[in-house]
């Protein structure tokens, strides 16, 4: 069973001559396990995928189903936020300022309803690499990097079954940027968990996913494997001119 | 652990529990706050007040209403009467340390009240949105056209002269701007990624509202607060001044100021000291609130 079936998806923003298309009759299955990439540059609609997805853009039509689950509108159910969750590009603007790390991860295993928070914040916390010392800091006495893995500890805390990852690492430096990566690969590993990456980095998901779809001005334009990636197989012009310009740069 | 001082305990930056945690970051925002002598200027006029109020009966040396005709507009300094004596005879220093009580408990209640109308209308209609929005923000705006003092005055009129229905006037009067920047925040708010997070865990708009973005207009409110309250004690003694606040022989500052209008060319000092107490107190709060923006203001603090 695919876990992920998107048909024919149109997101737009505004209305009539305000009207911009951020994503055109989008088409995509991602199986159970899968690790699945969207690349494409700035403004192709990779990331508005994803919002569709949660609910956060609310104007969207075609058809979404989740774990055999069709979805309607921008109302999710609790199962839903349950089974997915979301992790957001910049660690900078994704905690709460005024939140420390327990209140965050506390708050949401509250909202999951489970009751022994104290022993599972401090579990998440070192599943993601950060020890108990992180756990009453503020976001500002954190550096990217250990945001960002606090944000995974938070996306996981409900133990969901997809992971949509919107640019995890480009707001990071690269040398942060392989160990969150790495961190990912691992909690994939552990946990069975099925990925749908954002990047407008070729590298970042030839070394994460299985599969990628390539987007143009809000369309995809092509499907392939990692394998045919790698093979510079791709078939649609803008996707080599975009696989020769990641080998230039 | 021994040898750790609570200095460096409160410093610490890997917190062991979540008391530590809010009393560490309690700590900073107080070494910061301490740092700026006109707000420690400010707030210590303010815990005088504070304690002046509390211990009238002991200060003063006078009744506040013992009136003494043959003793009237006495000037200031002579025996038995530091600050002089009004046009009945009373005490004006007994008077103004009595009326610090009616000051304190106008600024207490005000404070109570509009500021946080002003933070529920403007954080729903800035998170809602839609129609919410547009009603409540319409009837924000049609409270703002009205001059302040104005509104109050008719308030007043109507609920009937006393310092209960000016508090609830100035009140009345003074949500709105409040509303607007609890509005104004929350709209840059609630578009962030930490809210869409939060929301993606399921959380509801009560929640949201309540636990994550009242934190953060807040501070924004309490430094405005502290600005406005200046404005506050002086529109409550504007109102007593006019006649419609405090009532006589209540010992409220600008009642007092009322009554020495009367002789103000030939006994300057019944008027004037009670406006100086109002001037020293409207100063205070506005050396402390601007203090408190240096140590609240989330833009500054969150980095």
């Amino acid at each position: 069973m695919s876990m992920i079936e998107i048909g024919n998806l149109d997101v737009w923003f505004g209305d009539g001559h305000d009207r911009v298309d951020a994503v055109r009759q989008a088409s995509f299955s991602v199986a159970e396990g899968e690790s699945f990439g969207l690349v494409g540059e700035s403004g192709s609609g990779k990331s508005t995928i994803l919002r569709a997805i949660t609910g956060l853009a609310p104007t969207w039509s075609g058809q979404i189903t989740i774990e055999g689950e069709t979805l309607t509108g921008k109302a999710r159910t609790r199962k839903f936020y349950k089974n997915v969750q979301m992790v957001f590009q910049d660690p900078y603007a994704s905690l709460h300022p005024r939140h420390s790390v327990d209140q965050v991860l506390g708050e949401t295993l509250h909202l999951h309803g489970f009751k022994d928070i104290d022993a599972r914040v401090v579990k998440l916390l070192d599943d993601v690499g950060l020890g108990g010392r992180f756990r009453f800091r503020y976001p500002h006495q954190l550096s990217g990097g250990q945001r960002q893995r606090v944000a995974i500890a938070r996306a996981l805390a409900g133990e969901p079954d997809i992971l949509l990852l919107d640019e995890p690492t480009s707001a990071l430096d690269v040398s942060v940027q392989a160990e969150i990566l790495n961190l990912l690969t691992d909690l994939r590993d552990e946990r069975k968990l099925t990925y749908v990456m954002v990047s407008h980095d070729l590298a970042v998901v030839g070394h994460m996913c299985d599969r990628l779809a390539v987007m143009k001005d809000g369309e995809i334009v092509e499907v392939m494997s990692v394998d045919a990636l790698r093979k510079m197989e791709a078939s649609h012009p803008y996707s080599q001119a975009l696989l020769k310009a990641s080998i230039a740069a | 652990m021994s040898e750790v001082t609570l200095r460096q305990w409160l410093l610490s930056d890997a917190p062991t529990s979540r008391r530590h945690a809010r009393l560490a970051s309690l700590y900073k925002g107080w070494l910061s706050f301490r740092s700026n002598t006109m707000a420690m200027f400010g707030l210590g006029i303010l815990v005088f007040l504070l304690l002046v109020a509390a211990f009238a009966p002991l200060l003063a040396p006078y009744d506040p209403f013992a009136q003494s005709l043959s003793n009237r507009l006495q000037p200031i300094g002579v025996e038995g009467h530091l600050l002089g004596t009004d046009s009945l005879g009373r005490d004006i220093l007994s008077r103004l340390i009595y009326g610090s009580r009616i000051t304190l408990y106008i600024v207490a209640l005000v404070a109570l009240i509009a500021p946080v109308a002003g933070l529920l209308v403007g954080t729903v209609a800035g998170y809602v949105g839609g129609w919410t929005d547009t009603i409540l923000m319409r009837i924000t705006d049609i409270f703002l056209a009205f001059p302040r003092l104005v509104l109050a005055l008719a308030f007043v009129a109507a609920l009937g002269a006393g310092i209960e229905n000016a508090v609830l006037a100035i009140s009345l009067t003074a949500w709105p701007p409040y509303a607007r920047i609890a509005r104004a925040e929350t709209l840059t708010i609630r578009s962030s990624d930490y809210i869409s997070a939060i929301r993606l865990q399921g959380a509801g708009a009560l929640r949201i509202i309540t636990k994550h973005i009242w934190p953060l207009c807040v501070s924004s409110l309490i430094v405005r607060v502290t600005l406005d309250m200046a404005g506050i004690i002086l529109a409550a003694a504007g109102l007593g001044f006019l006649g419609l606040g405090a009532q006589p022989p209540s010992p409220e500052w600008g009642a007092m100021i009322s009554e020495g209008r009367r002789f103000i060319l030939d006994h300057w000092w019944v008027a004037t000291v009670p406006g100086l107490a109002i001037f020293t107190v409207s100063l205070a709060f506005n050396l402390l609130g601007d203090g408190l923006r240096d140590v609240l203001d989330p833009k500054d603090s969150g980095q």
